[in-house]
């Protein structure tokens, strides 16, 4: 543990990664909330205004979470990746800087609206609120996005003499190609995440018999998103997700697929160990053909393996990313099965008689989050050995004097706050699953801050 | 334009400190001020709809700090490695006091939380001088445009590597304090009454004596450390306006403090931060980060962005400034007047 770069490579990891369990949540929900809302001003029932303020509540609470854990996001550029801010800042400020000035401002201001403003300004604001927080909690998702994209695609740079890159072409940079891909599949599976939450404390409710007006709802409402929002993340987008990164990344594809040999035709590795001295995957059960088919649309076509390319470029951690990806597709082929079942049932008016579809439903409230978590460590470890594709490698980018001491002692204090702050925000959410939402009738809670 | 930029980016600095300043002071006294439950929970609301907007400032600053002068960022975040982190700790712990009280009711829970926003806000306050008085100090810089700053050596500021803390910078500190506390104070005044407000104004009298001692104190201490500063104004006598408005605001923020007029007080108190802001900026201009070695200093020219970028960046920066006037503006007017338990409408 002498090397500054792995270790500030620890440290963003397990902040971003822990970081993003509140954002996909809260970015799911508020596009949810938006739906109670509305549903809401159409119908007239006031059980999904309870239930927005129910959700509102839980939204605030990950909201704070997911504030001051990103936070720490921001600066991390700076006191750990100088060498990078350094290099990139000129182009990849300018999305973080945008970030702050249309997404934070917006955010901040319609959240106190919707949490604090429902009885003093009326509905139609409180519902306007809604829509605003959405569009800033995506906003952000957006440009940090295209962040990411310009280190997973640069474009719209020229370089400088002396090291270094400055922007030569701004919409370019903010539009992106790579961006609008990788943004439609994460907000899906921000949906998937948000969708499969409602859906599993309604099963919750129902199964423990309370509440159980509003256990139906949030069943139908977040079943129905979650439908939507599984497949999805197949087709179209996980679909030219995977096209993007081939055509783009051949050799992180590689890796994410456990090809180590160049094949023509080319199965699909289902499962299966990769086996770095032996360059094999061991116990490989493959689907013949697949892969050829999946990447070209052909079932005969060349897939080029890890051994065409250089290995200083191989992705340096072939394993977890083999895993991460394995883990994203597997858990994403189950949310399709476990959905599409449950609609049927939800369809055939059984589904809530159906209480091994309900324990399901409940169970599988974790998953989302880890899918989430797998397919951004595949993005992310895909991209290694680069910290800018292509053009600077993750050990140069590293501030030159901070000692990796120094590093170990922050990211040891993140450790401990982290696991404290989960520690409340679990005994938080206890409390509010176990309160429920009729003690929400009343648009004033006596509670001062949310 | 770089200089544009450098002015931008110290009013956004600016608008930080005296947005997220008064609920920073608010927390540095709220346990002094606030005896019972129902009296912090009023603290706390008066900041409550405002106070995650306040502090939307100082990453929208520092994201376009990292924009418009990239290598300042680079060195300067990684040079203030661990205080840096300290305070990211430090606003963490403080949303976390704001947002969770009042969640559980509970005498231990609530105490807990009331010691933890007091503790993150004024040592926030605190290390946020201090970080200002390392910048007018200097820091040293190497050739490369980097250096890396432990927390302390020998405290002198004289000293050839100097620490975070020296006696120097944690005199800054303590007047950022001082200055915050009457700043929050003002604000805690403006938005009570009774009791509370009686508190709160006798808190800012009193902070504002100390405030008055500290300003004389830390401006002869600057002047005979580092008399380079006062180049700056004898050659752009137009200066002297910011240090005008600091005294000016100074004055009346004890004129109208012992006439008991709240919202003036507030306003004054807001000139005088404004004021000593800007006089700071303006004398250290053109370095943004001043170096031991003068020659090795991060100025407006040397760590600036590319001219096409900050072209681009002016009129997205514009548009959004102006988004977050509107909504600034929107969110005071929606919960102006005094805060109280009874009404509180949501």
């Amino acid at each position: 543990m002498e090397d500054p770069t792995l270790i500030s490579r620890w440290q963003f990891a397990f902040t971003i990664v822990y970081h993003y369990l509140f954002p996909q949540l809260t970015m799911g929900l508020a596009l949810l909330l938006v739906v109670l809302k509305t549903l809401y001003l159409r119908r007239g029932d006031e059980a999904y205004n309870v239930a927005a303020r129910f959700w509102g509540k839980i939204f605030a609470i990950t909201f704070v979470m997911g504030v001051v854990t990103g936070i720490p996001m921001e600066f991390q550029f700076g006191t750990n990746w100088a060498a990078f801010s350094a290099f990139a800042g000129d182009i990849i400020a300018q999305t973080l800087a945008m970030e702050g000035a249309f997404a934070f401002f917006l955010e901040s201001a319609f959240l106190g609206i919707f949490l604090f403003g429902e009885r003093r300004f009326g509905q139609r604001v409180h519902w306007f609120s809604a829509l605003m927080v959405f569009v800033g909690t995506w906003a952000s998702g957006y440009f940090i996005l295209a962040t990411n994209s310009w280190m997973q695609n640069p474009v719209g740079y020229e370089e400088v003499a002396g090291g270094g890159v400055r922007i030569s072409d701004y919409w370019a940079v903010l539009l992106n190609p790579y961006v609008f891909v990788q943004f439609a599949h994460n907000q899906g599976g921000a949906v998937v995440t948000g969708a499969f939450a409602m859906a599993g404390l309604g099963a919750y409710y129902l199964l423990a018999r309370q509440h159980e007006h509003f256990g139906r709802m949030f069943v139908r409402v977040g079943l129905i998103a979650a439908v939507i929002g599984s497949v999805w993340m197949l087709f179209p987008t996980g679909h030219l997700a995977s096209e993007q990164v081939a055509e783009k990344k051949p050799v992180a594809l590689a890796a994410m697929e456990g090809q180590f040999e160049t094949e023509q035709p080319a199965g699909l590795v289902i499962v299966g160990q990769p086996d770095m001295e032996r360059e094999r995957i061991d116990n490989p059960i493959v689907i013949p053909r697949a892969l050829s088919f999946l990447v070209y649309q052909n079932w005969g076509a060349e897939v080029k393996g890890l051994e065409a390319y250089p290995q200083v470029n191989w992705p340096d951690n072939i394993p977890l990313l083999y895993y991460s990806y394995h883990v994203m597709v597997g858990l994403g082929t189950i949310f399709i099965a476990i959905t599409v079942v449950a609609v049927f049932l939800l369809w055939r008016r059984k589904l809530f008689e159906s209480r091994w579809m309900l324990w399901i439903l409940m169970l599988a409230t974790p998953f989302p989050f880890i899918a989430n978590t797998a397919g951004w460590l595949t993005a992310e470890l895909g991209r290694q050995p680069w910290l800018v594709y292509g053009l600077l490698r993750t050990q140069e980018g590293v501030s030159p004097l901070v000692s990796s001491g120094n590093v170990l002692f922050t990211l040891i204090g993140f450790a401990g706050m982290y696991l404290i702050m989960g520690l409340l925000y679990f005994v938080l959410m206890v409390r509010e699953v176990a309160h429920g939402p009729e003690a929400e009738e009343e648009p004033s809670g006596e509670s001062l801050t949310t | 334009m770089e200089t544009l930029w450098f002015v931008l980016v110290a009013f956004m600095l600016t608008m930080y400190v005296l947005l997220d300043g008064f609920d920073l002071g608010a927390g540095a006294i709220h346990t002094f001020i606030a005896k019972s439950d129902e009296e912090r929970r009023l603290v706390l609301k008066s900041i409550g709809p405002v106070w995650d907007g306040n502090e939307v400032w100082i990453i929208a600053a520092g994201g376009t700090l990292f924009f418009s002068f990239p290598l300042l960022y680079a060195s300067g975040f990684s040079g203030f490695y661990l205080p840096l982190i300290i305070v990211l700790w430090l606003l963490m712990i403080r949303g976390l006091s704001i947002e969770l009280r009042g969640h559980i009711e509970s005498p231990v829970w609530a105490t807990f939380w009331d010691g933890m926003f007091f503790l993150g806000s004024s040592l926030l306050s605190i290390f946020y001088g201090v970080a200002l008085g390392n910048v007018v100090r200097g820091v040293p810089l190497g050739e490369d445009g980097y250096f890396f700053q432990p927390l302390w050596t020998n405290f002198s500021p004289t000293n050839p590597n100097p620490g975070i803390l020296d006696w120097y910078t944690i005199l800054i500190g303590l007047l950022a304090l001082v200055a915050l506390v009457v700043h929050g104070a003002s604000w805690v005044a403006v938005k009570t009454e009774g009791e509370l407000n009686a508190r709160a104004r006798r808190a800012a009298r009193i902070g504002w004596v100390a405030l008055v001692a500290l300003t004389a104190i830390t401006t002869a201490a600057t002047f005979s450390l580092r008399p380079g500063m006062l180049s700056s104004f004898s050659e752009r006598p137009w200066g002297f306006v910011f240090p005008s408005l600091a005294v000016a605001g100074l004055v009346l923020v004890g004129y109208f403090g012992f006439r008991r007029r709240d919202r003036p007080a507030f306003l004054s108190s807001g000139a005088y931060i404004a004021g000593m802001m800007a006089s700071t900026a303006f004398a250290i201009y053109p370095k943004v980060l001043p170096a031991v070695e003068p020659e090795n200093s991060l100025t407006v020219h040397n760590a600036s962005g590319s001219t096409y970028g900050l072209t681009v960046g002016l009129i997205w920066w514009t548009i959004g400034m102006v988004l977050a006037a509107i909504y600034f503006i929107l969110i005071y007017r929606l919960f102006r007047g005094k805060v109280s338990l009874e009404d509180d409408g949501y």
